[in-house]
């Protein structure tokens, strides 16, 4: 049988390609945004693996609502890249610095 | 596999990949809700959305590649390192995990989209509403980020109307009669 602490090892190294994800991926929006996925789903996993283990529902609540609000932060992000993308010509990162002081 | 593909939408479809995975340890953590939104949600909308505007952004790969090699030891190095931590975190017994007995299963009676939907309509019933209207928002947003400034749009310009000379709107061309020869 699965332990708590496998499911947290595991998670645990999702999350952290997801982070490594985002280094490597750093000049490409796309890229980050399903990184952010990825490191989402790591937590989520946590949380259900938090909430059958200790007997408690309050956890996939919880994830019930990140889904919500990833679902629109993904909706919101994709929107600013198109506009970026129609503006600039490019979704690079490098070329969104003209915001610097 | 993901974060290192060469093309973006094989990235995507590894996320999706990953997703299924995900969906499956939730189903077998007896979160069978969760697992059937994720992929309903996910797979089938988010996903989607992401490879619309992948094919629709044809990004230039190769000045994207360029940068790759650049940040890939910081990122293996980061990532071990907190992998590393974690590890040991979960190894000291701080939390007792090793002492959580894993808990009984729940009889075939048991139904995980009732026993949510109990707390979610009555202990949670005001951050269920928050999370609609955030979604209203969301989509709110969305719609009027992409179609500011729109071309197409039927929007009067009132200044423009008023101010509008005979000039503008009415051309005054002289014809000269057709002599009867040509009109043959």
């Amino acid at each position: 049988m699965i332990a708590l602490s496998d499911y947290l090892i595991l998670s645990s190294i999702v999350f952290c390609i997801g982070l490594a994800g985002i280094f490597i991926n750093r000049t490409n929006i796309i890229m980050l945004l399903m990184c952010v996925e990825l490191i989402l789903a790591a937590v989520n996993t946590n949380f259900i693996a938090f909430s059958y283990y200790g007997g408690d529902l309050a956890g996939q609540i919880f994830v019930f609502f990140i889904l919500t609000v990833a679902a629109a932060e993904v909706a919101i992000g994709l929107a600013i890249l198109t506009l970026m993308f129609r503006s600039r010509g490019s979704i690079d990162i490098d070329v969104t610095n003209t915001l610097k002081g | 596999m993901m974060i290192t593909s060469r093309n973006t939408a094989k990235a995507a479809l590894f996320l999706i990949l990953t997703f299924f995975s995900a969906a499956s340890l939730w189903l077998l953590l007896e979160a069978e809700f969760l697992a059937i939104t994720l992929i309903l949600i996910y797979v089938g909308a988010v996903m989607v959305l992401f490879m619309f505007v992948i094919k629709m952004l044809d990004t230039d790969q190769s000045t994207l590649r360029a940068q790759f090699t650049r940040y890939l030891p910081l990122g293996i190095f980061v990532s071990i390192i907190v992998i590393a931590q974690i590890v040991l975190v979960l190894n000291a017994g701080q939390f007792d995990i090793a002492m959580t007995g894993i808990p009984e299963k729940h009889d075939a009676s048991y139904s995980n989209i009732t026993a949510i939907a109990e707390q979610l309509y009555t202990l949670y019933v005001y951050p269920f509403e928050l999370a609609a209207i955030l979604l209203l928002i969301a989509i709110i947003a969305a719609i009027t980020l992409v179609h500011r400034n729109e071309s197409r749009s039927k929007k009067q310009n009132i200044s423009e109307q008023i101010n509008v000379q005979a000039k503008d709107r009415m051309r005054i061309v002289s014809i000269k009669p057709k002599s009867a020869k040509e009109s043959k």
